[in-house]
Parts: C-alpha cells; sequence; structure tokens
C-alpha cells in the first residue's frame, strides 16, 4: 500500500500519509483534522545494533493514527464465500473517503478499515451490497461510490458510447456511400 | 518536464536531421510547428516550472526519494512514457505542416509513418512498465484502476493505435486524410491534456506530482493555443483536401475504418469518464465519481467488438472484398465457442469475462491468419509485426478477463505456523523478522508455499523508510507457469500478523501480451525501414501490406 | 455545410473541455467531506457509556431533552487538543455537549479530559466508528449542532477554533 507523501512538508505521516486528501502542494496554514491519520514523531534514524531493529519492530510511534487495533472486519474476510465474494465486489466499488483515490478494498487508512468493517456485518447481517451502498451514499453523497447511479445527472455518462458509437458510425457510413 | 521538452527538442532536431521525401515547403511548415511547441514548453518550464530552482534552505539529507520511486521501474516507465507522448509531437507538425501546405497525401504518411509507430511501441512499452511496475510495487495486486493519470496515458496510446492504421491506409491507398490529419492532431493533443491532467491537480489521484494551479493554468493555456490552432486550421484547411480513393464497406479499408471507429469511440468514452466529474460539478454542484465499474462496463464489449474485427479485418482485399473467404475464420470462430463452453467450469464469472477470454482464445489463432499460405521466411517483417501486435492483444485480453474473474484473495490474521490455503497453493507462515536495508528497516514475513511437490520461499516485507518518513509494502511474488502467487504482509494485531495472500491464474499474459504488442510494433518499423532502404526505382511499385 | 459542421465538433468538443476545466481551476475543489445529514433527523445508533458514571449516547436521546452539540473527538487526536478550549466557553456559555469517543479507552479519555477540560454531559463509546460513519463523519475532530426535534442542523468540520467561535454561537441562537 502507498503511504507516502511529497517530501515538501516538515512533518509528515509515517503510516498513512499516503491517505491524506492533501495535494503535495504546500496548502495554506490550517490544522488539519486528525481521522487517524497523522503522525508527528520521527523514526530513530540509527542503523547499528540489532536491539534497534527489534525496538523498530515492537515499538510503536507515539501520537500514531489512534494507534488502536484496526475494526474485527478490517482485515478479516467472512466465513461465507458467497458473502465475501459480495463484499469484496462492493469493497472494490467504494471510495476511500480519506485517500487520493483509492478504494476502501486497496487502502490501509483506518477509516477505509472501518468502512470495510461496515460492509462486512451489514452483508453478513444479510443486507444486500445495494442496500449498503445506497445507507453510505445517503451520508456522503454519489461521491463515494465509484459506479455512477444511472441518474439523471449520469444520463449522458451512460449513453455516451452509444452516442459515440451511433455519430461516428453515421460518419463512415456517409463516407463508405460516397461511392454508391 | 525537462525531460519532456528535451524528447521535444531532440524529435524535432531528428526530423530535421533525416526527413528527405518530405516537400521543402512542408518539412519547413512542419520543422516551423514543431519549434513553436518547443517556444511554449520551454517557457513553461522556465517560468513556471524551473527545475533548478533553488531550495533555501538546502535540507541536509537531500529531500528524500519517494520510496514508492526507489526501484527500477523508474528508470523504464517515465522515459519510455515520455518518448512515446512527446514523440506524437512529430505527427502533430506533419499534420499541422501539411494542412497549411495543403499536401495531405501518401507521401505525408509515409513520413509520418515511422514517427507513429516508433512513439507508439515506446507507448505501450511505457504503459506495460508502469502498470507491472504499479502491480509489484504497491502491494494491492492490482494493475490498473482506471485513475486519471492511468486514463491520461491510455488516452494518446488509444489515438496512437488509430492514426497508426489510418496512416498505413493513406501511404497504401491514398484515403482517410482527414482521419489521418484529425487523428495525428488529437494524438499529441492527448498527450498534452495527459500532462496538464497529471500536473494541474483539478483531479484527485494517487498518481499525481508537481500539483500546482499555477502549472495547470499554464499548461492549459499552452493546450488552448496549440491544440485549439490545429484544430482551427483543421476546420478551415481539412475541406480543401482532396478525397482519397474510394473503397467498399467490406474491404481493408473499410474494416480499418471501423477499427478506427471502435478505437476513437474507446477513446471518447474514456475522456468523456474522466472528465465527467468536473463538467458534472460544474453544472450541479454534485460531487459524483466515475471510477472501474463504468469504464469496465463500457469499454469491455468495445473491445470484444474490435477483438471480433480483428478476425477477418487483416484478411480482407483492398478496395473491395466482395466475396470474402470466410471459411477461413471458420477454426478460430470454433476455437471461440469452445473456449466459452469451457469458461463454465470456472466458478461463477461475469458474462464480459467469460466473453473476453473465449475472444481472446479465438483471437489468438486468428492473429496467425494472415500468414496461411505464405512463405513463412519470405513473408515481410511487417506481417510478421501485425501478426506479433494482434497476438500480444489477445494474450491481454486473456490475462485482464481472467485476472478479473479467477483471482482468489485470502485475508487472514495468522500466527506463525499456520497453514493458508488459496487456489491450489498451501502457505505456511513460520514467523517474521527485522531486517534493514540502506535506508530502511523492516518486518520481514517468511511463507513456504507449496503446490503439489514445488516449495517455494517468500518473504513479503512491510518498510519503514525515514527520508521521507514512509511505510511500504513490498510484495513477494512467485510467478509459475499459470500465474502468481502474489503475498503481503501486514501489521501486528497481538501475536498474529495480518497476511494476504493472492492467486492469480494467467495474469501475468496481461504485461506479456503488452510486450507484445511492442514487440509486434518494432518488428513493424524495422521492415518499413528495410522495404525503404530497398526503393531506389521509381519503378518498384509499393506493395501494399 | 452538414461537412463543415463535423469539421467543427471537435473543436466544440475542445471548447467545452477548455470551458470545464478552467471552471476547475478558478474553484479548486473543495477536499473536505460533508456530511450529507445535515437537515435530516440523527441517524440510529446506540452506543456504550465510555466512562463508569456517564452516560452513553444514543440516537433517540436527541429527540427528547433540548437542542445540543455533538462533539466526536479521540484521545489520541492532536486537534482535539487544540479545540478542548473552545469547547470549554461554549460549554460555560450554557451550551450542552455531548460527545462520541472515537477507538478509545476509558483510561484515555479519563486523562484526556483530566488534562484538557470536561465539557460533556454524555460520552458515547465507538470502537470502530460505527456511529462516526452513521452520521456521515469522516474523521475527528468534528461537532454537529442538533435541534429540539433531533434534526441536524450544522457541521463544523476540524477543530473549533476562537474564529469559529461566532459562527457556532450564531448557528445555536438558531436553535435555542
Amino acid at each position: 500500500m502507498p503511504r507516502t507523501l511529497g517530501a515538501e512538508r516538515p512533518s509528515t505521516s509515517l503510516r498513512s500519509a499516503q491517505d491524506e486528501r492533501a495535494q503535495n502542494f504546500v496548502r495554506p496554514e490550517r490544522i488539519r483534522r486528525d481521522d487517524g491519520a497523522q503522525n508527528f514523531v520521527r523514526p530513530e534514524r540509527s542503523r547499528r545494533t540489532l536491539a534497534l531493529l527489534v525496538l523498530a519492530l515492537l515499538a510503536t510511534p507515539a501520537n500514531a493514527q489512534s494507534n488502536r487495533p484496526p475494526a474485527p472486519y478490517a482485515y478479516r474476510q467472512l466465513e461465507n464465500p458467497a458473502q465475501e465474494a459480495r463484499a469484496n465486489a462492493l469493497m472494490q466499488e467504494l471510495r476511500c473517503l480519506v485517500c487520493q483515490g483509492q478504494s476502501i478494498h486497496d487502502s490501509d487508512a483506518e477509516m477505509a478499515g472501518d468502512m470495510r468493517h461496515l460492509v462486512r456485518t451489514r452483508i453478513k447481517a444479510g443486507e444486500s451490497p445495494e442496500e449498503v451502498r445506497a445507507w453510505l451514499i445517503e451520508r456522503y453523497g454519489s461521491w463515494v461510490s465509484y459506479h455512477p447511479r444511472l441518474a439523471g445527472d449520469t444520463l449522458l455518462l451512460w449513453l455516451a458510447p452509444l452516442l459515440l458509437l451511433l455519430a461516428g458510425g453515421w460518419l463512415a457510413f456517409r463516407r463508405l456511400k460516397v461511392r454508391r | 518536464m525537462l525531460l519532456w521538452v528535451m524528447v521535444l527538442a531532440a524529435a524535432g532536431a531528428l526530423l530535421a536531421l533525416i526527413e528527405r521525401s518530405l516537400r521543402p515547403e512542408t518539412l519547413r511548415a512542419t520543422l516551423g510547428a514543431q519549434a513553436l511547441l518547443a517556444l511554449g514548453f520551454f517557457a513553461f518550464l522556465l517560468l513556471a516550472s524551473n527545475p533548478f530552482a533553488r531550495l533555501n534552505p538546502a535540507p541536509p539529507q537531500g529531500e528524500g526519494l519517494n520510496p514508492l520511486l526507489q526501484d527500477p521501474g523508474l528508470a523504464f516507465h517515465p522515459p519510455t512514457l515520455y518518448l512515446g507522448y512527446v514523440g506524437l509531437s512529430v505527427a502533430f507538425s506533419l499534420a499541422v505542416g501539411a494542412l497549411v501546405t495543403r499536401e495531405v497525401g501518401p507521401s505525408l504518411a509515409r513520413a509520418m509513418r515511422p514517427w507513429v509507430l516508433g512513439s507508439w511501441v515506446l507507448l505501450t512499452i511505457g504503459i506495460t512498465a508502469g502498470s507491472y511496475w504499479a502491480y509489484y510495487e504497491l502491494g494491492w495486486g492490482g494493475w490498473w484502476f482506471w485513475d486519471p493519470v492511468e486514463n491520461a496515458s491510455l488516452m494518446p496510446w488509444l489515438a496512437a493505435t488509430a492514426l497508426l492504421h489510418s496512416v498505413n491506409v493513406l501511404a497504401a491507398r491514398g484515403s482517410l486524410r482527414a482521419w489521418t490529419i484529425m487523428l495525428a492532431v488529437i494524438a499529441f493533443s492527448m498527450s498534452m491534456i495527459g500532462t496538464f491532467l497529471v500536473r494541474s491537480g483539478i483531479l484527485t489521484s494517487v498518481h499525481s506530482f508537481a500539483v500546482d494551479p499555477t502549472r495547470g493554468a499554464w499548461i492549459l493555456a499552452l493546450l488552448i493555443f496549440y491544440t485549439g490552432g490545429a484544430l482551427l486550421l483543421f476546420f478551415l484547411r481539412a475541406s480543401t483536401v482532396r478525397e482519397g480513393a474510394q473503397f467498399e464497406p467490406v474491404s481493408r479499408e473499410g474494416a480499418l475504418v471501423a477499427n478506427n471507429l471502435i478505437l476513437s469511440v474507446i477513446l471518447g468514452t474514456v475522456f468523456v469518464g474522466t472528465l465527467y466529474p468536473v463538467a458534472a460539478e460544474a453544472l450541479t454542484g454534485e460531487k459524483i465519481s466515475v471510477g472501474p465499474p463504468y469504464f469496465n462496463l463500457v469499454t469491455g464489449p468495445l473491445v470484444l467488438i474490435l477483438a471480433a474485427l480483428l478476425f477477418i479485418g487483416p484478411l480482407l482485399r483492398w478496395r473491395r472484398d466482395s466475396r470474402p473467404n470466410l471459411k477461413r475464420i471458420a477454426l478460430p470462430a470454433i476455437v471461440t465457442l469452445i473456449a466459452f463452453a469451457l469458461t463454465f467450469l470456472a466458478a461463477e464469472i461475469s458474462l464480459l469475462a467469460r466473453l473476453g477470454l473465449a475472444f481472446a482464445a479465438g483471437l489468438a489463432l486468428a492473429s496467425f491468419l494472415p500468414l496461411a499460405g505464405r512463405k513463412l521466411l519470405r513473408t515481410p517483417l511487417t506481417i510478421w509485426g501485425m501478426v506479433v501486435s494482434h497476438l500480444g492483444i489477445a494474450l491481454a485480453m486473456a490475462g485482464a478477463a481472467a485476472d478479473a474473474s479467477l483471482t482468489r484473495e485470502v485475508l487472514h490474521a495468522a500466527r506463525p505456523g499456520e497453514v493458508l490455503k488459496v487456489g491450489p497453493w498451501q502457505v505456511r507462515f513460520s514467523g517474521v523478522d527485522p531486517v534493514a536495508g540502506p535506508n530502511w528497516t523492516a518486518v520481514e514475513g517468511h511463507l513456504v508455499a507449496t503446490r503439489g511437490e514445488r516449495a517455494i520461499r517468500l518473504d513479503p516485507q512491510s518498510r519503514f523508510f525515514y527520508s521521507p518518513p514512509t511505510e511500504t509494502n513490498e510484495a513477494a511474488i512467485t510467478t509459475a507457469w499459470d500465474g502468481q502467487l502474489y503475498t503481503v504482509i501486514g501489521s501486528r494485531e497481538g501475536d498474529r500478523w495480518q497476511l494476504r495472500l493472492w492467486w492469480k491464474p494467467m495474469v501475468t499474459l496481461i504485461w506479456l501480451g503488452g510486450a507484445l504488442i511492442a514487440l509486434g510494433g518494432l518488428m513493424a518499423l524495422l521492415g518499413r525501414a528495410r522495404r525503404e532502404r530497398r526503393r531506389t526505382s521509381p519503378a518498384f511499385a509499393e506493395q501494399p501490406a | 455545410m452538414n461537412r463543415k459542421l463535423w469539421l467543427a465538433l471537435p473543436l466544440i468538443v475542445f471548447a467545452a473541455f477548455v470551458l470545464a476545466v478552467g471552471w476547475r481551476l478558478s474553484e479548486p475543489s473543495d477536499p473536505t467531506v460533508r456530511s450529507r445529514l445535515v437537515g435530516e433527523k440523527v441517524p440510529a445508533f446506540a452506543l456504550a457509556p465510555m466512562l463508569p458514571g456517564r452516560p452513553g449516547l444514543a440516537s433517540a436521546d436527541f429527540a427528547k431533552g433540548g437542542p445540543r452539540l455533538l462533539n466526536l473527538f479521540g484521545s489520541w487526536c492532536v486537534p482535539c487538543i487544540a479545540e478542548a478550549p473552545a469547547l470549554l466557553e461554549l460549554e460555560k456559555r450554557g451550551v450542552p455537549i455531548d460527545a462520541i469517543a472515537l477507538r478509545d479507552t476509558p483510561e484515555d479519555v479519563a486523562r484526556f479530559l483530566a488534562d484538557h477540560g470536561d465539557p460533556f454531559a454524555a460520552i458515547g463509546n465507538d470502537p470502530v466508528g460505527e456511529a462516526k460513519i452513521a452520521l456521515g463523519s469522516s474523521g475527528v475532530p468534528e461537532t454537529f449542532i442538533v435541534d429540539r426535534k433531533g434534526v441536524i442542523r450544522f457541521q463544523h468540520i476540524g477543530p473549533i477554533m476562537p474564529q469559529d467561535l461566532a459562527r457556532i454561537m450564531a448557528e445555536w441562537e438558531k436553535v435555542r
């Protein structure tokens, strides 16, 4: 999982920097919210002893993203394979809200984990993927779903391929017809 | 950007040095257009994107290269991509030059062809390399996300593919003049639009870099001037371009027109899909997302149509093929049907994936049809190139369809000693060790994957870099003849470690296919060069491909 | 004539493209994720108490009692420390504030309140972000203003800084 940020910022996150929505240019000063993706501590830079490596292995940086274990179903698959397949398909179509363009399936951000937990528990409880998607859209808007619903404002989007095909086809047809 | 303008300047220089067959007026107009392009982009580099601007105070250990870029992929993906992108500028300049002097004909096509072919080959390599690099480097097992920046590289490629075929028709038959000019303008315009999308920040993407709205405004201004100017010139002059030779719908030209049509529709759809969120928000104020579900759903069927076209298209005769010999495609058609039936052996997969696998199988066979009845060693290299490229398309289609439908994923927090099962593999997790590298420390997991008698050791890492502070996943991948086992280690949960394992059957076909597409293009390029050198006397009439 | 129209089409499409991206450049996208539930009733949720002796929080509580603020925070969240004085000030002015503690433990929350002040009436325990997502929030700190009927009327994203107090008080006056 990419968790990086441009090097211009003086204090960058150790874990989920990639998941910050901020872009690589310097923003005007504002205190950032902590959605679990902030970390203001630099790790040790000594490379000498194995002890320090072990320390790096075991130590968790202070003030890291919440430092708490992820939600139970964030990194655990459902027991029923059919349900897991449905949940998986849905997770690939939901946007990680605090990332720069990833689905919750691909992201390691804490909130993405919470959303995965939500999707899995609801599907386990018997809800359909469409119901879960609709519930999330109710809260965050259409933006949270990578699948643009067929509605008034997306009509042109879905018709575009057909319209292009017809327009191009007519052009080609006229071109070929000239001979006859 | 420095690389960008370097390639632009070098391409112009090379054009000036080696182009002999164009009329001097057209060549002058072309070089003028190329120089004008260079003027704008060099100005941009100097005034808004200076790579030599001083950083004050200088960071003592440097700013640190983004760890994702600390990888050999950085040596392949950007240079080839840029050579491809910016190589298309020559096609653009040739089109503009020809419009200015009103000399649109086979000689223009012959001048343009090597540039289009060369840029296209490099662009293919660049996109394929980028896809594979993202796949193994990022650690989520995906190879294409229809991310705006990815689309920004795909759109010039689609235009260049259509241009490639169009330029061949123009060179061989003198037809499709307006189409060729239009595609040449569009191809490089797509490159510039791609540059704009990547650097302006108007679309969020994991791939954006050098993001700055000022740069965006600059590039937009350049775009308006160059693309707007070229399109305006096209509008004013194209009607005076003489129509080329006529042809029947069922003919090689007809098939190529259909091919270009489908490619253009795919291009237009990707363009609309990428920019729709911006337009929608401008008009309604609502933010929407257009992502893989849309793009896969609409481009899938179009690619299938293209694949079907590829069965018969290369076999048709030029100008008219009133009774095409359809018996030749009988065998590939049967293979397609059998493959389709075989897909039902697999667990539930989508109809689109089934058709993708079936058509890929048939196309793999059909791509060899142009060689039937020929003396293989006497067949021109250009024909071989076509065969290899079309075969590459079949393989890439198969790989993509397989990855979408046959991948198995296992996610588990494992204790040392546990065995996980994914696909045909048993994977035993034996524990972790700390490991250090030159500028990173890592937690390395130890896995042993067995299938039948084979036992393979895999060591995925979770790495912490210090400058800049970042965490990355280094996936451990093993490639078998029928797919890849892709393993990733995550964070610790108490005494367990998160493991993500994927079994991806046939996934390597995606990039193998891409490599073959590029190789075919290279063969065609060499074949053309050889043929051009052999054309010593004007009496030697050029044989159509 | 018809041919001219076709030849102009690419130019027209390009013009539309320029208009769209030009607009976007002039009005950069707002990256904050706003809840769509502003104007709707508080969604259903029920959280256990975070601290002993302090009630938990459920959506049903918002329909009775009076209007109040709902603050999402975490003891691990640095900007939450920054907004603590503002919350204390609001509570001093008579604004009731309930809280949802995200991913927290009783000990850490108790310590946070001891260190930075305790303006909260009820504190609900949200270990996996369920209530946070139910509300349409995307991080901490965030503050909602809920009226006496249990309808969310305002959402403030990020810490409440001194310069935001005026706005919050104005919105509070509307629901009081």
